[in-house]
């Protein structure tokens, strides 16, 4: 090797340095005090609000309890509220990893086929305009009051998104590098390996992301057709019981599980890609 | 590791071995594409051209000449209508795998870090990652990504993203390489060290090179040959032997020897160009 290129090769990391953004980790979930305090002054103002006008109005705590009582009602019932909690976020992350399951394999599955693709994708594209929920019925008579059709019921909900989601990314694999690995002699399973299944990730998430927002929702509804256990059953239970705050403090709690869910995924979607700069991730907060 | 030839293993300073370079025969290449207006194009009309074992060969000529439909057809993405290619003298059956090739743009995966990009022929071929890593980590400090090993494709410079794709394409141990304008999108000086860098890995390697280009004078500098290409249909116009010797350094480009070169094959260019 000669000095030249010695000389060359040296410089060009040094040059490259600067324009290579420093490796820092993608921070999908870092906060940011201008994005976090604008919808929290919100969200106080409107819980104040609430607070004030049914202490000065005296509204029937029947029709709109104040937020103190809520959390004061909630937190007193918490023993019977636990189960409760434990059941429904078994069904929705039961149901969650069913669908997403179901939902890579077939999209894997369209993804290889032509046949299958032609069969199923228009089908499963379609079967989108289908109103899940009144499913849920069929579901109880057909699989009984017991945990599996709620985790069914979930499931559906989920199952499109990700579906349609990891179609997508997979067919959005790059031509250019699958070519560039067919000239290297790649097989047909390789490219999806190699390329396909790591270009669907994104995509796959976002559709996870979709999905989950309606995982607790679509489990509690599958509670209220007919089941034993779970925040459905508990809201249900407190409605015919008058006790409207410990109404208020299920759906504060299912909002707040929904929202951990949804966190959670995006954990697992950073962790799964620690590739992306994080410019991408950012965009998406 | 059947499809690998062990012909580009480092050495513990980090230098490629040599490889002998096969001869690649092109023999009257035909194609053609519809376009969506269902209109017949033909980009290739008896298309042919031969670069001998070690031999470095430019095509240039003007853009939609069918040039990239030849490394195409040479590399195995594509079939032509009529005609043959042949490695050694011999026609390939299958062409896939037969060739390295680096397309236009690097082509990195992008959730590959750049000793993993730089192997994925290797861990294509099964070789085992550890073993693969091993090879190429020598060779990433040869090729100026000393300390970028670990790094995503994003965080490297174009000109790195480059010598990875051409890394990649090194270490595949193939015979011949075509490289589809390597350096088409890169900044004059990047450009110019990498042309360097590319003629001493060559003059180590001692594979047989086709390279397009789109540029009169990189084409005098790297190649001993130059295919001048018509306008499509795509097919050999000329051909130019460039008389410089070897090794070519930076020195030469501003001698008149070069300019003389480089007036030639600009002057078979115009005259081809001509539609």
């Amino acid at each position: 090797m000669s000095a030249t290129t010695t000389t060359l090769v040296s410089d060009a990391p040094a040059q490259s340095l600067e324009q290579a953004p420093p490796a820092r980790r993608p921070s999908t979930l870092r906060w940011r005090p201008h994005h976090v305090w604008p919808p929290a002054l919100v969200l106080l103002g409107v819980v104040v609000l609430w607070e004030v006008l049914t202490s000065t109005l005296h509204v029937s705590t029947t029709v709109l309890p104040g937020p103190a009582l809520v959390l004061e009602a909630t937190w007193e019932d918490r023993a019977n509220l636990w189960p409760a909690i434990w059941t429904t976020t078994k069904e929705a992350v039961l149901g969650v990893a069913l669908a997403t399951v179901v939902a890579v394999a077939l999209a894997v599955a369209i993804d290889w086929s032509r046949t299958v693709r032609r069969s199923f994708y228009p089908l499963m594209v379609t079967s989108q305009t289908l109103p899940i929920i009144v499913l849920a019925p069929l579901v109880v008579i057909w699989f009984g009051f017991g945990t599996a059709p709620k985790i069914g019921l979930v499931a559906l909900f989920t199952f499109f998104p990700v579906a349609v989601g990891t179609v997508q990314g997979l067919a959005s694999a790059d031509p250019d590098a699958m070519a560039l690995l067919r000239t290297m002699g790649a097989s047909r399973a390789q490219l999806l390996l190699r390329v396909r299944a790591p270009s669907a990730v994104p995509q796959m998430f976002t559709g996870l992301k979709v999905g989950v927002t309606y995982a607790y929702v679509s489990a509690i509804f599958a509670e209220y057709v007919g089941a034993e256990q779970g925040l459905g059953v508990y809201m249900q239970a407190s409605k015919n019981a008058f006790r409207t705050e410990l109404v208020f403090g299920a759906i504060l709690v299912t909002t707040l599980l929904t929202l951990a869910l949804f966190v959670g995924v995006a954990l697992l979607e950073r962790l799964a890609m620690p590739w992306r700069r994080p410019s991408q991730s950012e965009v998406d907060w | 590791m059947s499809s690998v030839s062990p012909l580009l293993q480092a050495d513990p300073a980090g230098a490629v071995q040599r490889a002998p370079g096969a001869r690649l025969e092109a023999r009257s290449l035909r194609k053609s594409y519809r376009t969506s207006e269902g209109a017949e194009v033909l980009a290739l009309e008896d298309a042919s051209l031969q670069a001998a074992a070690g031999e470095f060969v430019a095509v240039i000529g003007p853009s939609g000449c069918g040039k990239s439909t030849l490394f195409h057809i040479l590399a195995g993405l594509e079939d032509p209508e009529a005609g043959q290619v042949l490695i050694d003298g011999s026609v390939v059956e299958q062409r896939l795998g037969a060739c390295a090739f680096m397309p236009q743009r690097d082509g990195l995966l992008p959730w590959r870090r750049t000793i993993d990009n730089v192997t994925v022929g290797l861990s294509l071929a099964g070789v085992p990652r550890a073993e693969a890593h091993e090879r190429a980590g020598p060779l990433l400090e040869r090729f100026g990504l000393g300390g970028f090993e670990r790094a995503w494709p994003w965080q490297l410079s174009g000109g790195m993203r480059h010598r990875a794709a051409f890394l990649r394409t090194a270490l595949l141990g193939r015979p011949a390489m075509l490289l589809d304008e390597p350096f088409g999108a890169l900044d004059g000086i990047t450009r110019a060290d990498l042309q360097h860098w590319l003629l001493e890995v060559w003059e180590q390697v001692g594979s047989t090179v086709l390279l397009i280009t789109h540029d009169v004078a990189e084409a005098v500098y790297l190649a001993d040959r130059v295919y001048v290409f018509s306008p499509r249909p795509g097919r050999v116009a000329a051909t130019l032997s460039i008389e410089l010797p070897r090794p070519r350094t930076l020195e030469m480009l501003g001698t008149q020897e070069f300019a003389a070169q480089e007036a030639r094959l600009r002057e078979a260019l115009r005259e081809h160009s001509v539609r």
